[in-house]
């Protein structure tokens, strides 16, 4: 398989311009959990050129019911796991691995590069500090988070909420693990989707911005 | 009145540190949003609600 023949494929399926517009750009994924590892596969499948993938864990046997990983890659870190995954669907993705904890005062560093930043984390205090701290430092720059996933609940309780031009909420805003105790492939899933289709509309919002100026 | 996630609330006049506290929103775990634009952090304490403002106060779960 050669790069025009993979790209002409994509372009089969997804037209030119979008598929021209996903290779350009560079998306942030912070945290590779059920969320993020299933956003980081369908952003490189749709083309997206550059991923910055995001965790300082390793994938562990209680992870797999619902995360990308494989069971050969116990004990391997996530971010190396999911550079491997995502080569074997999208060898063209140019994936670069941040093996660290996100922080307030790390940020700035890691997030300078996107275009978009993707917040999937698994605890509250942390998804909040990474649109706070987003806010103040790139507050330009699109933010999609979810929040909401858990349990075994109504599929269409969840839904993608713009709340304001650059911040995206996606989930049912209320399905906390800690009150539902679980989480599971197929309504992680669902969030996860809606999250990478809202980073794919930002990525084709921000191009027509810049053609506007 | 000052519209909060949807309700019609008499807070006009009230610091939105003031109001967070008073409804128990875990300062730690959410974003507000003011007139489509969100609060800094560092803020909440100069900030006075306005007759008309429209607020959503973003309070994340857990689960990712």
């Amino acid at each position: 398989m050669t790069k025009e023949a993979y790209e002409k494929a994509l372009c089969q399926r997804q037209g030119n311009e979008r598929t021209n517009l996903f290779s350009r750009a560079t998306v942030a994924i912070c945290g590779l959990g059920g969320l993020g590892s299933a956003i980081a596969l369908m952003l490189a499948r749709s083309g997206v050129g550059r991923l910055v993938v995001i965790d300082h864990d390793e994938v562990e046997l209680s992870n797999i019911h619902r995360q990308q990983y494989r069971i050969s890659q116990i004990g391997q870190k996530k971010t190396d796991s999911i550079k491997e995954l995502i080569g074997e669907v999208n060898p063209y993705c140019d994936v670069i691995t941040k093996n660290v904890i996100v922080t307030e005062e790390n940020i700035g560093g890691l997030l300078a590069e996107a275009d978009v930043v993707c917040e999937a984390f698994d605890k509250p205090e942390n998804k909040a500090m990474l649109v706070n701290t987003m806010q103040t430092l790139f507050p330009e720059k699109p933010v999609v988070t979810g929040s909401g996933m858990a349990g075994f609940g109504d599929a269409n309780a969840i839904r993608t909420k713009h709340i304001t031009p650059t911040l995206t909420v996606c989930g049912d805003g209320v399905s906390d693990v800690a009150t539902q105790g679980s989480l599971v492939a197929a309504r992680v899933g669902i969030c996860a989707g809606h999250q990478a289709l809202s980073i794919l509309a930002r990525i084709e919002g921000l191009e027509r911005e810049e053609d506007g100026r | 009145m000052v519209k909060v996630n949807g309700k019609e609330l008499p807070v006009e006049g009230m610091l939105l540190s003031e109001f967070l506290q008073r409804e128990a929103y875990p300062i730690d775990r959410i974003v507000v949003e003011r007139n489509l634009e969100i609060v800094p952090k560092q803020t909440y304490g100069l900030v006075k609600l306005e007759a008309g403002d429209c607020v959503e106060v973003v309070s994340f779960v857990g689960g990712g």
